[in-house]
Parts: structure tokens; sequence; C-alpha cells
């Protein structure tokens, strides 16, 4: 055990923790938005809405996220039109690269969450809504949204702690998160554990203090 | 449709190559997973609180830390261990570890702490009067496990077990990094060497898909023979 190393890298390692947030932080808030679209989709009538987020969702979920990244990163550089637009300013760099993947890939899961929760709820609820009078728009927006919320909790908790650990794949796109510092550190002292034991430690830490947050909102948002 | 040609031309005999070893290493990797379960599930449910704690470290640590950094643990640090124990041993050459046993061994670690949690969570949520039914019939230990317990288990356990199957397979994805030709790293080679990374990772994603629709169509399967009688 070469503790010297562990006290050294810790704070390189807690740096690139940093960055291993902020990926993970801004690709929920664009998934959520992309889940509950595709979710609301999902519930539509029209056949060809619903086969295509249906689609969507199973081609996110079916394939590996490092092929995703791969395809954003590598792929669409390749399509000439696209350098001559404006998207390739965001598709030149990395970052936005590994954020569109991870949104796109936590979307099609969110999406998935989100609409079993809608499909949960009780018809009851919504026909009480409709016999106070209340318009669609507003049973949708202020008794379906926050039962959906409520039920899909402890399922998006577990999807936040897979997209954690999904960020990890950024590394092989040049970025340096949590994982690619420690890959880094790893391969220049040819010592794994000591740096697996530091860089896992903090990924354990995050897991724990997500668990605990999601456990504190369902308590806070049960129905009793 | 040249790119995939078989032959030297195209690419096509390379992929199917390497789709073979994506499925020859997912397989490996879930039975090995299913090895570290049959530890780990008994120390779970036992009453000793050390075993317990023992369990629930694997099984936590495993979950909450990325599929990436444990494959860089073993790939890095594989060849130092397997030649530590070799050292004991007086063996003292130096050993390489084959990629695909590392990597499958990596994949494998992964899936048996999800395997792990699968069979405590449906061993415990077979009726106790089960148990109790076989000792009031006599049955030894043994008939005990395998003719009442693990049928049981199975039925519940399928339908969450084709869940880890799905994640072992796209984890293996993971394992091109350390450099094993399966499709991943396959189509790595093949992007870089004709420039089109569009086509070559499209059509990765396209092998992916295909095999995660037909385990599904053959774990759905497996369901229906395992349910019957509910």
């Amino acid at each position: 055990m070469d503790i010297e190393l562990m006290i050294n890298s810790f704070p390189k390692l807690l740096s690139a923790a940093v960055i291993t947030l902020k990926l993970l932080s801004v690709s929920l808030i664009i998934g959520l938005f992309i889940g509950l679209f595709f979710a609301i989709l999902r519930l539509n009538k029209n056949i060809f809405i619903n086969r295509f987020a249906y689609g969507y969702s199973y081609i996110f979920r079916g394939t590996p996220l490092l092929v995703q990244i791969f395809i954003i990163y590598f792929g669409l550089g390749q399509i000439e039109y696209l350098r001559s637009t404006v998207l390739w300013v965001v598709l030149k760099e990395p970052y936005w690269c590994a954020i569109i993947a991870f949104a796109l890939n936590t979307g099609a899961y969110t999406s998935e969450i989100l609409r079993s929760a809608f499909q949960t709820i009780k018809p009851g609820i919504i026909e009480a809504g409709k016999s106070l009078g209340i318009s669609n728009k507003v049973i949708f927006y202020k008794i379906q949204i926050p039962i959906a919320i409520r039920q899909s909790l402890p399922a998006y908790g577990n999807e936040i702690i897979l997209m954690m650990k999904g960020t990890s794949l950024a590394s092989t796109v040049t970025i340096m998160d949590l994982t690619g510092v420690a890959k880094y550190i790893i391969s220049t002292t040819f010592k794994p554990i000591e740096v697996f034991i530091v860089a896992g430690g903090i990924y354990l830490f995050m897991t724990f203090i997500i668990h605990n947050v999601i456990k504190f909102l369902e308590k806070k948002y049960s129905f009793n | 449709m040249e790119l995939l040609a078989f032959g030297d031309t195209g690419w096509g005999d390379e992929l199917f190559y390497a789709t073979l070893m994506t499925i020859a290493v997912s397989i490996t990797a879930m039975l090995i997973g299913f090895l570290f379960a049959l530890i780990f599930t008994p120390l779970k449910l036992s009453k000793n609180k050390f075993l317990n704690f023992i369990a629930n470290s694997y099984t936590t640590i495993i979950r909450g830390v990325p599929e990436l950094l444990v494959i860089y643990l073993f790939f890095f640090g594989g060849t130092g261990a397997v030649m530590f124990v070799a050292s004991i041993f007086g063996y003292n050459e130096y050993i390489e570890i084959n990629a695909f046993i590392t990597g499958a061994f990596a994949i494998g670690i992964i899936s048996g702490a999800y395997s792990t949690e699968v069979f405590r969570g449906a061993i415990q949520s077979i009726d106790k009067g089960q148990f109790e039914a076989a000792n009031v019939l006599g049955l030894n230990k043994f008939g005990k496990f395998f003719k009442i317990i693990l049928p049981q288990t199975l039925r519940l356990a399928i339908p969450n077990l084709s869940n880890v199957w799905q994640i072992t397979l796209k984890d293996t994805s993971l394992i091109s990094v350390t450099g094993l030709v399966e499709i991943m790293r396959q189509s790595y080679i093949a992007a870089g060497s004709t420039r089109d990374p569009l086509f070559f990772y499209s059509f990765a994603a396209v092998l992916y898909l295909l095999l995660t629709f037909i385990s599904m169509k053959l774990i759905n399967r497996l369901e229906v023979k395992y349910s019957r009688g509910y």
C-alpha cells in the first residue's frame, strides 16, 4: 500500500469529481425534459407518434452508452453539411458531445419511468378532477404531474446513480473526469489498487449522498 | 454496403467474429457472475453479521462504482495480482493474462453483484411455509434446495436476470478499452482505417440491438417454461 500516493492523488481526484458532477447535473436536467416530452408522446393515442417515442427509448436502451457517445463524437463530425452549420460549434467539443449522448440516454430511461408512473395513476383521480370542473390542462399540470413525480422518485433515484456511473465514459472522449484522472494516475504510477480505493471511495460517497437525498424526498412527498 | 463484404475487401467477416466474441464474453461473464452470486447470496441471507457485512460491501461497492473503473483496476492490476500469487509459489517470470479472461472476470464481478441482489430478492419472497413444508416432508438439505427452493426462485428471478443479462451484454462494450476485439473494438479499428466512423458505429449499434432483441425473445421462452403451473 502506497499511502503517500493515495494522499497526493486525493485533491486531484476530488477536483475531477467536480467535472463528473457537472456532467451529471447538466445531462440530468436536459434528460428530464427529453424524458418528459417522450413520456407524453407515449401516452398519445396516435400510433405513429406512439411508435416513434417507443422506438427512441428502445434504441437508446438497447445499445451501449459507449456506442452512442462514439456515434455522436466521431460519427457526426464526418457529415460535411453539419460542419458548416452552427451545430458544429457544439459538436466539435467533446464535452458537449458527451452531454448530448448522456442526456439522450438518460432521457430514454426517464421517459420509461415517467410513462409507467403516468399509467399507474388511478383514473378515479382524473375523473374527480373533471367532476370538480377543472380543465384538462390544469388536471395534467396540477394533478397528474405531481403524482407521477412522486411515483417515479425511487426509480429515478436509481437512474441518477446509473447515470453518475455512466459519466465515467466521458473519459473515453478525452474528458478528464474522475475516471479519466484515475486512469491517468494509474497508467503513470502503475498502482491501480491505491487509486481505485480513492476514486471508488469518492464515487461511493456521491452514491451515498444521492441515495439519501432521494430517500428524504420520498419521505417528504409521500401521501400520508 | 461493400464495406461489409466478407473476405479481404470488407469488414463483414471481422465484424461477424467480433459479434461472436461479444456473445462469448457476455456468456462467460454471466456465468462467472452466477458463481459469485452462488457465494454471496447465502452470505447475504446468513444471520451472521460479519458474513452479511462482507456480502453487502461487495454489492454496494460494485454497484456504486463505475464499470469502467473496475475494468481499469483489473486491466492494470490483474497481471500484478496473478504474479504476486505466483511468486508465493516460487514462480517469478512475467505472466501476461489474456484480455478475454481479464474482461470476462471484470464484467463477471459486476454482473455477479446484480445477480446476487436478484437471487436474494427472489429467495426472500418465497413463502416461509414452503421451507417448513419441505422440513415436514423430511427432505434433506439438498433435496430441499434443489427440488423446492431453486425452481421457485428461478421463476421469480428470471425476469430480473434478463435485465442483468442486458446490462452485462452492454457492459462488454467497455472491455474494448483493454484491446479485446469485440464489436466495439472492431468497429473502432474499421472506423479508423476507412475513416467512416458514422457507418461503423451505427452498424455496431444495430448489432447490439439485434443481440438484445434476440436474447429477449429467448428469455421470454424460458420465462414461460419456468412459470408453468402459475
